[in-house]
């Protein structure tokens, strides 16, 4: 029995250690594959927004800016709208319903992206350049983010089409954390007086505050990273605008559109110059989430569950 | 656990038999945009002669060219010819040239959405290089009306619409306008992408397409067979004679015979602007990109046995599938040349 203990613990040790070494795999690749750009531009690769292989001109500034805005758009949109939710199939919602809901929740989580590409062409685009632009133009239009021409596609709307992408995963594993919140938590609380939202919000929701945050920075993975149904609304011009209107470009999107026909070794390497930095970009934005899960459940209530 | 091991054996003693067996593979791998028509010829070529089989990769003209150079696949395909960087790569790599062998031809076409336009428009060189500069910026600018007396333009903002992802399309556009232009060509220049001045960016044909039919005063390139086969309106532009022409498989193959005339040994030749009459001016050849020596000569006398039969045979598939077909004095020429391959 000891024997197959330690087989066991061996086995399951270098699954485990595989993880490590295809990430350490994969900055080596990248690494290795971008001298070229690295030693030419060095630190100007960050702050440069010419993208030009003709003249083999590489900033990765706007793509850097589009990844961030757009994910930035989608996570303000559908972290109130995916935690609601949640809130309302765990705590409120009938059994029957909550359950037959969140069957419809996994597989709208397991559509592709490009399904979700071609909804945002036939469907959002059009919307957004008929109405919600031009109301949200004659409405906020005092705003620098809302202003200039009209396009339909563009950064807002990739922001858009990425929240309606995202919003399964907060609700699926948001709902996932908000029932495994001990019972007796919820019947203290009711017990004290409270009310059953004060309950919810008070002590269920602080309670499940690690798992919730979990599936946002899950979320935001899948924005950052997204390709396809970005590259079809996005608008494809590496601008920096502050309007939201204007259409731009991200670091995924600009690869899988350029990769293939991309002639010349500086203008290949830049490319995978980029790879590396949304590689940096996701383990920034992860360590941070890491730190910002620590910071508050020092402070705040009860993490046991998270 | 033996019966099954002497199945397993069996089992593969037999593959390896029929792997043994199996015809004489060539691997190519490159260009997207003649696809449809090189994997019709490889099909038929295969048909025909069974001894060969050719296994052709769509990845794109830069990933052709690089697998070449690297010697991965037994030859190439690119809608922009090699430049003199990448020869030079591949004869210091290989101690032999790469060769150029034209195929086809194509041609990007104007396409546009105004509201109320239903005409075809025509396009003046300078029109069409003021408007992707982004120096016209309205419908009713001079530029744009003065060709097209009689039609009533609106004065609205125009909206540029190109490919986001590096196309043959992309290069054969800037390709002609770095021709007509000089800003063009000093500015933003030619290349399968390019920094655009203006615009948005739309994924494949279909991108473009559907970016243009939604949105109102915007104007973009096509590849022609897209806009013939989807029946989307297209309008003419102006050639180096002076004739305003819509663009048509005749008008395609009548620049590459206006060329040739001029074409360089290699093959390496634009054919964009070309002068003579009926001349479509935004067209190009595609290629491939044939190995000067091979090691293994079955593999060479395979090629040039597909390379001869491409140029007869092989043309009469072109216009079936909406590809302009090699002019007769190419044709020669290719012919020639095929000796070059050692």
């Amino acid at each position: 029995m000891r024997e197959g203990d330690e087989i066991a613990r061996l086995i399951t040790f270098l699954f485990a250690a595989s993880v490590v070494l295809v990430t350490l795999l994969l900055v080596f690749e990248l690494w290795q594959g971008s001298v070229l750009p690295r030693h030419k531009f060095g630190f100007n690769f960050f702050r440069t927004s010419v993208w030009d292989p003709i003249f083999d001109q590489f900033g990765a500034l706007p793509f850097i800016y589009g990844t961030l805005v757009t994910a930035g758009v989608a996570l303000v949109i559908a972290v109130p709208l995916g935690i609601g939710a949640a809130i309302f199939l765990a705590e409120l919602a009938p059994a029957r319903v909550s359950d037959t809901l969140e069957f419809f929740i996994d597989l709208l989580a397991a559509v592709p992206s490009v399904i979700y590409g071609l909804l945002g062409v036939f469907i959002v685009v059009p919307l957004m350049r008929e109405y919600i632009q031009p109301a949200l133009k004659n409405t906020l239009g005092f705003l620098p983010l809302f202003q200039g021409p009209v396009y339909g596609v563009g950064l807002l709307t990739a922001g858009i089409v990425l929240a309606i992408m995202v919003i399964p995963y907060i609700i699926s594993v948001s709902r996932e954390v908000l029932l495994s919140v001990p019972r007796d938590q919820r019947e203290a609380a009711l017990s004290l007086g409270s009310t059953h939202w004060e309950s919810t919000w008070k002590v269920v929701v602080p309670f499940a505050r690690g798992g919730i945050m979990g599936s946002i920075f899950l979320a935001l993975a899948r924005a950052l990273g997204e390709t396809m149904a970005v590259t079809m609304v996005i608008g494809n011009a590496p601008v920096i605008s502050a309007s939201l209107f204007s259409p731009g470009d991200s670091i995924a999107s600009v690869i899988a559109n350029q990769f293939t026909e991309a002639t010349g070794d500086l203008y290949l390497q830049s490319l995978i110059e980029l790879g590396l930095v949304l590689f940096l970009i996701t383990f920034i934005l992860n360590g941070l989430a890491r730190l910002l899960i620590v910071v508050t459940s020092q402070k705040g209530s009860a993490m046991s569950n998270a | 656990m033996k019966r099954i091991a002497g199945i397993l054996l069996i089992t593969i003693a037999f593959a390896g038999v029929l792997w043994a067996d199996n015809a004489l593979l060539i691997n190519g791998a490159g260009a997207t945009f003649p696809y449809p028509i090189y994997s019709k010829w490889f099909a038929e070529y295969h048909k025909a002669n069974g001894a060969i089989e050719i296994n052709y990769l769509s990845v794109g003209s830069g990933a052709g060219i690089k697998q070449v150079t690297d010697g991965t696949v037994d030859f190439g395909a690119t809608d922009g010819p090699m430049n003199d960087d990448q020869l030079k790569a591949y004869r210091d790599k290989h101690g032999a040239p790469i060769l150029h062998f034209p195929t086809v031809l194509g041609a990007a076409v104007p396409t546009y959405n105004i509201p109320g336009v239903t005409t075809s428009l025509n396009f003046t060189p300078d029109a069409l290089a003021g408007i992707f500069l982004g120096r016209i910026s309205k419908w009713n600018d001079p530029a744009i009306a003065n060709a097209n007396k009689g039609v009533n333009l609106p004065a609205n903002d125009i909206i540029v619409i190109h490919r986001s992802e590096g196309s043959g399309t992309t290069y054969i556009w800037t390709d002609y306008l770095s021709k007509v232009s000089t800003d063009w060509k000093d500015k933003v220049g030619k290349g399968t992408a390019v920094n655009w001045p203006v615009g948005l960016g739309g994924k494949g044909n279909e991108g473009v397409t559907g970016l243009i039919k939604q949105t109102p005063n915007a104007i973009g390139y096509v590849e022609l067979i897209y806009a013939v086969q989807n029946k989307i309106p297209y309008g003419a532009v102006r050639n180096a004679a002076g004739e305003f022409v819509r663009a048509d498989l005749a008008g395609v193959s009548a620049a590459a015979a206006a060329a040739s005339k001029t074409m360089p040994e290699d093959f390496r030749v634009s054919i964009t602007n070309a002068p003579g009459k009926g001349v479509y001016p935004i067209s190009s050849f595609t290629w491939l990109l044939i190995p000067g020596k091979f090691s293994d000569a079955t593999k060479r006398d395979a090629i040039k046995g597909f390379v001869t039969w491409m140029l007869a045979d092989g043309q009469n598939y072109a216009e079936t599938l909406s590809y302009a077909k090699l002019p007769k004095e190419v044709v020669d020429r290719e012919l020639k040349a095929i000796s070059k391959i050692q």
